[in-house]
């Protein structure tokens, strides 16, 4: 599993610009899906049909393909570009960067000079590309940048940079690699936009109609210096959310996931998110309502280029849909 | 000219039909259907010509709403409170005239005058809750005759050229967010059939969060959809090299990535193909500044590929905008040149 | 049963937003005598349905009533030392909560308080300062292995507040915010039992208000009604509050402009008011309503909305003041209204186009 996560994580994939994390995904799933289609925004939604007819529902699993990125805004008189984020992208995690743009180029983070204590404003901030005009320059206005890292393994601890939220993609990948029995028809949506306003989980949810959504996405942890407090740790097991700042799980849904853990043996953490939400916000609120519910990757460092998860964190997810789709839900009221 | 009367007409967020009117006179010759929904959005069907079998659909959105104030309390002295509707920048209202209502009652934002301000209080901006509208009313009951709580006022501004005359093709009035994208839309309406269908919905309450456009385009399911906008344009001197948004006299405006929408590529493509082509000018807005219908429509349903077009207007959200006409006539002729070529969309009629 | 206890019960009721299932019950059986048939749907609204006496030929219509009945409160995010760390479910001013008396929904009800440290400890200048949210605790006397076996992460935790009767028929209590029209919505119900009207009505309790509206969203969707009213609570008077922004009690209950009210249905409820003989206020909202109706409005193909409040001093405090006079008048007003509706209504909905 590690391979795709590197694959996924190395890949480039800004708010806006996620056709080549969609291709890599494309190819890795062929073999284990019945169909797949893009829509309109970009969304890949796969379909794998229940095994036995009639299923018994049908459940759409989201991971979100796009990272945070920055949008070239402006090619000033001597080739510099001026920008604006794509998503939460904090000014302090850019200075001394690395971007990657989708045509290959590469740029540096550079400040205007600025002696203060205080945090720089955004407008304080460029990207050098090396070109020395307008003319020169190998990228255009509305260009789109993503964050420029390695992956590394150290450990049982994966790094890498937009682990938000190829990990949950990545655990979808797996998860269809490895899926025998299913009783519900399976949408699996890789989707885009969703650091921008969930764009891309709004139109999917209409257009699939799911009875359950499930997203799976990262989640923050209280496990490093001086952390917010929050009850979540790296290496605990899977976080089944109950709240975050968008949502609140449909509890029902929620116990499920619970007792299926337990029953099952699977380690699993209970999570609250004071700030941040998922694709679960627009698949919750899509049409009539859908239950739904959020498996999280704790992840240290999140929105920096190097964001931290536990590979035992990640196993147990996969293990936990595998569970999740070879059951009867009863959500109760 | 249209946009005169558009500019000059009283349209603030959840009072626009004044606007509506107008519209609805100038469209109907012109389009095959013409009606109104809940939200007071006007919506045209101009059919496709004859032969063209399943047409595209393809909406066409312009706002008619203007950022404008509500009346919030009348108080004993016949002074008027108030609050904006949609975002307005408070250094804007000092001394500025309006009116009031469907009757425009006019009125003046009073200041302090300058002989009587402390030295500090000329570096402070006045909250809005402090300001007020004087009617010339000398008492509550006197007021309200003319006014009531939860009438709104729009800027008093009269539209006009401005510039040199005889050379200068600018003009000056209010609301060219959106009456602007309004006139475009009007004058493509006109005309023959296209080889597709349009579904132009004249939009209400975009200012106070796009909210005409979302019920429209969930009730039309359009294919494809553009949206037309008077945009942000800050081409002023500068103390550092940093962008305009958009410049006067360069040409329609192409949103490539607004805060409400990442305009689909495929039709970014084919507006600056046609432009090209046709020898239109053309320019990028800014990205990632402001919003228009097209964020709203792009998320109805299953998602509509959408883009935005836009006539760049100095000082919108304020008293006074200045355009240019001949951005308005190439943003009304790039707009003609692209629909035929959205004939068999997804794939662009080469 | 007398306005006073329904009233009383529905604020101390629990209903934190996201677990509204115990107020709920407490609605259904408030619903019940005067509501054909009940549903909930995914985001776990009430949905009460009370058919109309339709004549054979016409077309059928609704109306929704939208009263959210979820409350803000907080919910447990971490276990130390056997006291809960908590963090807030809706806008929750931090500096109401020290010394706040609490539910914690564990395994088991749990009470708590929400402690300070005593003042003998804290240096005067700290005093000054509002505690934030994460310095403070709730303690629910138990120890650490105690707490970990009947708290659970997530759990929700409501404020625990009496309701007290104040004079000139006002009550005090939590949660007025949205109760009080909760309230309104069954005064409502029980004066339609004894009046003829042929449009449906969907008394909706819409769940997950305080946290951005959710419930109304997908009721509506679901319901599609041909016209909605979101009945919540607006600022009521009090000292150190300019009348420009708020509304006084026992004035009657308040009747929006703006934007999110389709004028149409503004000008009717005006017209009732003024008809029944009703004292009512008018609210300008220049934008956001802060109510359901912000959502409902543009679901779908669009919705005409209206929105009636009732007049609440301190809200969002575990002491919010209500009128029962306000809650009456509200609730005849809507009846009345409801008692009107027929074709001829939905034409003044349709904005007109000149020829």
């Amino acid at each position: 599993m590690e391979e795709i996560v590197r694959e996924l994580t190395e890949a480039y994939g800004p708010s806006g610009a996620e056709g080549k994390v969609r291709e890599l995904i494309q190819e890795r799933i062929a073999p284990y899906v019945d169909e797949q289609r893009v829509d309109a925004l970009g969304n890949l939604i796969a379909c794998k049909r229940a095994g036995a007819s009639p299923a018994v529902g049908r459940l759409m699993l989201a991971a979100h393909m796009d990272e945070i990125g920055l949008i070239v805004s402006y090619i000033d008189e001597k080739g510099f570009l001026r920008f604006h984020p794509m998503g939460g992208v904090f000014p302090l995690t850019l200075l001394g960067g690395r971007v990657v743009f989708e045509n290959g180029t590469m740029g540096v983070i550079g400040i205007e000079r600025w002696q203060e204590d205080k945090i720089p404003p955004m407008d304080k901030l460029f990207i050098d590309v090396g070109a020395a005009s307008p003319a020169e320059c190998p990228v255009k206005v509305g260009d789109i940048a993503g964050f420029h890292r390695p992956f590394f393994a150290q450990g049982t601890r994966w790094v890498g940079k937009a682990m938000d939220d190829r990990i949950g993609c990545a655990v979808l990948v797996e998860f269809l690699r490895q899926v025998k029995e299913t009783i519900y028809d399976l949408y699996v949506v890789f989707t885009v936009q969703e650091e921008i306003g969930l764009r891309g989980a709004m139109v999917s949810a209409f257009a699939v109609e799911p009875d359950v959504a499930i997203a799976v996405d990262i989640t923050t942890t209280g496990d490093y210096p001086e952390s917010d407090k929050m009850a979540v740790e790296l290496g605990k097991g899977v976080a089944i959310k109950v709240k975050d700042s968008g949502m609140i799980a449909h509890p029902g849904l929620r116990r499920h996931l619970v007792q299926l853990a337990e029953k099952a043996g699977i380690p699993y953490q209970l999570e609250v998110l004071r700030r941040g939400t998922t694709d679960a916000y627009a698949m919750q609120v899509s049409r009539e309502g859908v239950p739904a519910g959020v498996l999280s990757i704790p992840t240290r460092y999140a929105h920096t280029p190097s964001e931290m998860v536990d590979q035992r964190d990640v196993r147990t997810a996969v293990d936990l849909l595998l569970h999740l789709v070879a059951q009867p839900m009863e959500l109760g009221g | 000219m249209l946009l005169q009367r558009l500019s000059d007409a009283f349209g603030v967020s959840g009072c626009e039909e004044e606007v509506r009117n107008i519209l609805a006179q100038t469209v109907r010759p012109y389009v095959d259907e013409l009606r109104t929904d809940s939200l007071g959005n006007l919506i045209a069907i101009k059919r496709a010509r004859a032969g063209v079998e399943r047409p595209v659909r393809v909406m066409l959105a312009a706002h008619m709403d203007e950022v404008g104030l509500m009346i919030t309390r009348i108080e004993k002295d016949g002074l008027l409170r108030f609050q904006p509707v949609g975002g307005i920048d408070p250094r804007l209202f000092p001394a500025k005239r309006v009116v009031i209502g469907k009757e425009r009652v006019p009125g003046v934002i009073g200041v302090k005058p300058i002989h009587l301000l402390k030295p500090e209080e000329r570096e402070r901006v006045t909250p809005v809750e402090q300001m007020y509208i004087d009617i010339g009313a000398t008492s509550k009951e006197t007021a309200e005759k003319r006014v009531k709580v939860g009438d709104y006022a729009a800027f008093a501004t009269r539209f006009g050229p401005h510039g040199l005359e005889g050379e200068s093709r600018l003009v000056r009035g209010k609301a060219f967010d959106d009456r602007a994208g309004c006139a475009v839309l009007a004058a493509v309406l006109q005309g023959d059939p296209y080889p597709v269908e349009l579904a132009a919905v004249f939009t209400v309450q975009e200012e106070v969060g796009l909210r005409g456009a979302r019920v429209a385009a969930y009730a039309l399911a359009p294919d494809v959809a553009i949206a037309l906008e008077g945009t942000i344009c800050d081409d002023l001197p500068k103390e550092k090299d940093q962008s305009p948004v958009t410049r006067v006299g360069k040409g329609p405006a192409i949103t490539l990535a607004d805060r409400s929408v990442v305009a689909d590529r495929r039709l970014v493509r084919l507006l600056v193909d046609t432009a090209e082509q046709a020898g239109i000018p053309y320019q990028f807005k800014e990205p990632a500044l402001g919003g228009t219908d097209a964020g709203a429509i792009h998320l109805t349903r299953a998602g509509v590929p959408s883009a935005a077009l836009a006539v760049p207007s100095r000082y919108i959200h304020g008293p006074a905008s200045v355009l240019s006409l001949d951005d308005l006539e190439h943003t009304i002729a790039l707009v003609r040149a692209v629909l035929p070529r959205l004939q068999d969309w997804p794939e662009p009629k080469v | 049963m007398e306005l006073l206890e329904i009233v009383k019960a529905l604020s101390e009721a629990p209903g934190v937003a996201g677990f509204e299932a115990p107020v709920q019950e407490l609605i259904r059986s408030y619903w019940k005598p005067y509501v054909h048939e009940f549903r909930t749907d995914a985001l776990g609204n009430l949905i009460g349905l009370r058919r109309g006496q339709r004549p054979a030929d016409a077309p059928a219509r609704s109306i929704m009533l939208a009263t959210h009945c979820d409350e803000i409160g907080l919910m447990v995010t971490g276990i130390e030392e056997g006291f809960l760390r908590f963090t807030s479910v809706g806008g929750i001013d931090a500096r109401v909560l020290p010394g706040q008396e609490v539910t914690v929904f564990g395994r088991r009800e749990l009470p708590g308080v929400i402690g300070l440290r005593p003042p003998h400890l804290v240096p005067a200048e700290q005093r000054q300062k509002p505690l934030p949210m994460d310095e403070l605790f709730v303690d629910v006397g138990l120890s650490q292995e105690q707490a970990q076996k009947l708290v659970s992460i997530g759990d929700p935790i409501a404020f625990r507040v009496p309701a007290l009767e104040l004079e000139n028929e006002r009550v005090a209590g939590k949660a007025f915010d949205n109760r009080a029209s909760v309230a309104v919505a069954t005064v409502c119900l029980m004066t339609l039992q004894g009046m003829h009207h042929t449009w449906d009505v969907y008394a909706v309790a819409t769940t997950q208000e305080e946290v951005g509206l959710r419930g109304a969203m997908v009721s509506a969707y679901g319901l599609a009604p041909d016209i909605a009213i979101a009945i919540d609570v607006t600022f009521g008077d009090g000292p150190g509050l300019s009348d420009a922004e708020t509304f006084e009690l026992g004035a009657g209950p308040v009747i929006a402009i703006g934007p999110n009210v389709h004028p149409a249905l503004h000008e009717a409820l005006v017209e009732a008011a003024k008809s029944l003989e009703i004292p009512y206020q008018i609210e300008p909202m220049p934008e956001h309503s802060g109510t359901d109706g912000w959502a409902i409005q543009v679901t779908r193909e669009g919705i005409p909305t209206a929105v009636l409040s009732i007049p609440t001093q301190n809200m969002h405090s575990p002491v919010e003041v209500i009128s029962l006079k306000d809650i009456r008048r509200a609730g005849r007003l809507l009846a009345g209204f409801i008692s009107t509706l027929n074709e001829e209504f939905v034409r003044r909905l349709t904005f007109s186009l000149p020829e």
